[in-house]
């Protein structure tokens, strides 16, 4: 199963609907915008935080978002500002977060490598490798106790296809054929180590399905092949068939950390990934498709640059928390602090 | 909830740890559809390799009692999972030293969320875990509570007595933070006593004293309450009153309990079978000298393991027992 935006242009199948596209596109958008003032902002210092770029995943972001309802529970990692965007958590707290704030998304204890936002349906990004898909078979667990039809997603980079935690989880997963979407977005680094340097076995997809789960390889690139794949795979979640395992082949478009020096990443391969960069190359498509003119698109670019201005600017402007915030949200209760005893 | 102090006139039945654990457990998911409880051997037929869960799949269905694969990262995670998806969680872990397995999921994930996420996500989990033995050689025997005392959103749970661990572990599961409940082999089975076939409730953070006594303060915990009370009772003979509390929890602390009792005594002994180095007795007397410097008789002792792996060889002991304890409160009565 592997497509792209050229083939796409041509394939028949269904296509999410105009709004839905253009949801897709701002996604993307605001995802590479953030992204982009986020870095800028780290490397002048007025960001004192670690950052993940998410620039080369945007697509699947965004299809991620185009077929997930709030209800569906979501678990990502620290390259985590497109998946929190497309799962509809709120620009302004997010960027409040990243900034230490108080009216962040974790009242800014938690940082940019752990935003919620549970009425969303983010219910939790973690700082680990690989953490998330044990986490992630737990809330499968919940969804099938829960006996109703929500699912759980979680991403993760290749890189954590190294990690104990993700055999671990794959296997309950598939042994008890909970309701998760593990969604592998491979960028082919793992931090600063190229694939073919950690592993003799790169086909992840194929390593999943020998866990005894469906697997798709997909064109991480292409958000009509990545909506299609997402969109399917939810269904068959959705009546009951099991985890499925989606490996979205992207790659990654900037350094390992906002701040990061990329130069060990090889000129050739970084100029021919960027050829195929998903936002220009879908705004290309969606005039072609006579979906959206490109006074449309304009409109959009222009609306996610705004968002994210204001989004900034709002986290900016916004108070860290209180020093006689220290101790709460240590336990239920404050006074068990043992500090405070 | 019948409170201990109510439970002499409640129905009793002579319990083990492991049974009266079993009917905290068994009350506990007959009162709440919410509690799960997952781990290595847990459903029929083994019900646990401690029996601590026998029975409970039978009558709760292996939905809701999963045996798992070996996998402790995964049985904590998917705990963590449970909690943040609205359940209450009781994760069974063999032996405590196979925390270090799930340790990523216990410290940098329970114990955090709450905090990382501003008070947004609860987490209702309750580890359960076994330490104490030397049959099996050092990776089957650490006692390693001092681990998790130090690191901030965990609770520490460690009980004494049947109806003490039928309590607390009540306590544990419905409570909203996530809590180590640490069992040892020792008292499992032996101590059988009369315990209410009801609920029991006793709160975290209480302190009980086990013994009153004026000479000495022994503040101790968890397997090492009954040689303490052994030792008060040869002390006795010799006429020196030792009071023996009881922390039962080490997250939250009960220093109040425990300073009242050394503010009148004016002497303190901490004691328990973890590694006495950097153990919880080092924070416990640390903690008592600084309140109370200027009263105190005596410096603060601590009674606890030798520094070295548990031992396999039985002429090997690393492990403190009361003749240790008699001889602490002989130094620190100078008597």
């Amino acid at each position: 199963m592997t497509e792209n935006v050229q083939d796409t242009t041509t394939a028949t199948g269904e296509l999410p609907s105009a709004t839905e596209l253009e949801r897709m596109y701002w996604v993307m958008l605001t995802t590479t915008a953030a992204d982009a003032r986020a870095q800028k902002e780290a490397k002048a210092g007025k960001l004192q935080a670690a950052f993940y770029p998410v620039r080369g995943m945007e697509a699947v972001c965004a299809a991620l978002g185009a077929v997930l309802e709030p209800r569906d529970r979501f678990v990502s990692t620290y390259r985590n500002l497109g998946d929190a965007l497309a799962k509809g958590a709120a620009l302004p707290a997010i960027m409040a977060e990243l900034y230490g704030r108080v009216d962040g998304v974790s009242k800014g204890k938690g940082g940019p490598m752990h935003l919620q936002d549970e009425a969303a349906g983010l219910t939790a990004t973690t700082g680990i490798v690989g953490s998330g898909l044990p986490i992630a078979a737990g809330l499968g667990i919940a969804a099938q106790l829960d006996g109703d039809d929500k699912v759980v997603v979680t991403t993760f980079g290749d890189g954590a296809t190294s990690i104990g935690a993700y055999h671990e989880a794959m296997n309950m997963a598939a042994l008890w054929k909970l309701p998760v979407l593990f969604v592998c977005q491979n960028n082919h680094w793992a931090e600063h180590t190229p694939l073919a340097q950690y592993s003799a076995s790169p086909e992840f997809a194929r390593r999943a399905a020998s866990y005894g789960m469906t697997a798709h390889k997909i064109d991480g690139f292409d958000p009509i092949a990545s909506w299609r794949a997402v969109r399917d795979a939810v269904a068959a979640i959705r009546r009951g068939e099991g985890p499925v395992f989606l490996e979205f082949e992207t790659y990654r478009l900037t350094g390992h950390t906002g701040t990061a020096d990329y130069s060990y990443v090889p000129k050739d391969e970084l100029a021919e990934a960027l050829t195929r960069d998903p936002a220009p190359n879908f705004r290309d498509w969606l005039i072609r498709q006579g979906i959206s003119t490109p006074e449309r698109l304009d409109e959009i670019e222009k609306d996610a640059e705004t968002g994210v201005a204001d989004a900034f600017a709002y986290a900016e402007s916004r108070p860290q928390p209180e020093p006689d915030q220290l101790h709460e949200d240590v336990f239920a209760d404050k006074r068990l602090v043992p500090d405070l005893r | 909830m019948t409170t201990l102090q109510e439970t002499s006139t409640a129905q009793t039945a002579k319990m083990s740890a492991a049974v009266a654990m079993n009917s905290a457990l068994d009350l506990a998911m007959a009162k709440d559809s919410k509690v799960v409880l997952l781990g290595e051997d847990i459903a029929e037929p083994m019900g646990g390799v401690f029996k601590v869960t026998k029975g409970l799949s039978t009558k709760y269905g292996t939905d809701r009692v999963r045996s798992t694969p070996i996998a402790e990262q995964s049985i904590v995670g998917a705990a963590v999972g449970l909690a943040l998806g609205g359940y209450r969680p009781v994760a069974e872990i063999m032996f405590m030293d196979f925390m270090t397995l799930a340790s990523d999921q216990f410290v940098n994930h329970a114990a955090k969320f709450r905090y990382m996420s501003g008070g947004r996500s609860a987490m209702p989990l309750t580890v359960r875990t076994v330490v104490g033995n030397s049959r099996f050689g050092a990776q089957h025997a650490q006692t390693l509570e001092a681990w998790f005392m130090h690191t901030p959103g965990i609770k520490v749970v460690m009980a004494s007595t049947p109806t003490e661990a039928k309590g607390l572990l009540a306590s544990c599961v419905f409570d909203d933070d996530p809590c180590l409940f640490i069992e040892h082999i020792h008292l499992e089975y032996t101590n059988k006593e009369e315990v209410p076939t009801g609920e029991v409730a006793i709160p975290l953070g209480k302190a009980a004293v086990k013994r009153a006594g004026d000479d000495v303060t022994v503040v101790t915990y968890g397997p090492a309450v009954p040689w303490a009370l052994d030792a008060a009772e040869r002390l006795s003979e010799e006429g020196i009153s030792a009071e023996v509390i009881d922390l039962r929890t080490l997250v939250p602390l009960d220093l109040e309990t425990v300073l009242e009792s050394v503010g009148r005594t004016g002497r303190a002994v901490v004691a328990h079978e973890a590694t006495r180095f950097c153990g919880p007795g080092a924070e416990i007397s640390a903690r008592i000298s600084e309140e109370l410097f200027g009263e105190l008789a005596a410096p603060v002792l601590r009674v606890g393991g030798s520094y070295a792996p548990i031992p396999f060889a039985k002429s090997l002991r690393a492990v403190p027992n009361s003749d240790d304890l008699v001889a602490a409160v002989h130094q620190v009565t100078g008597r």
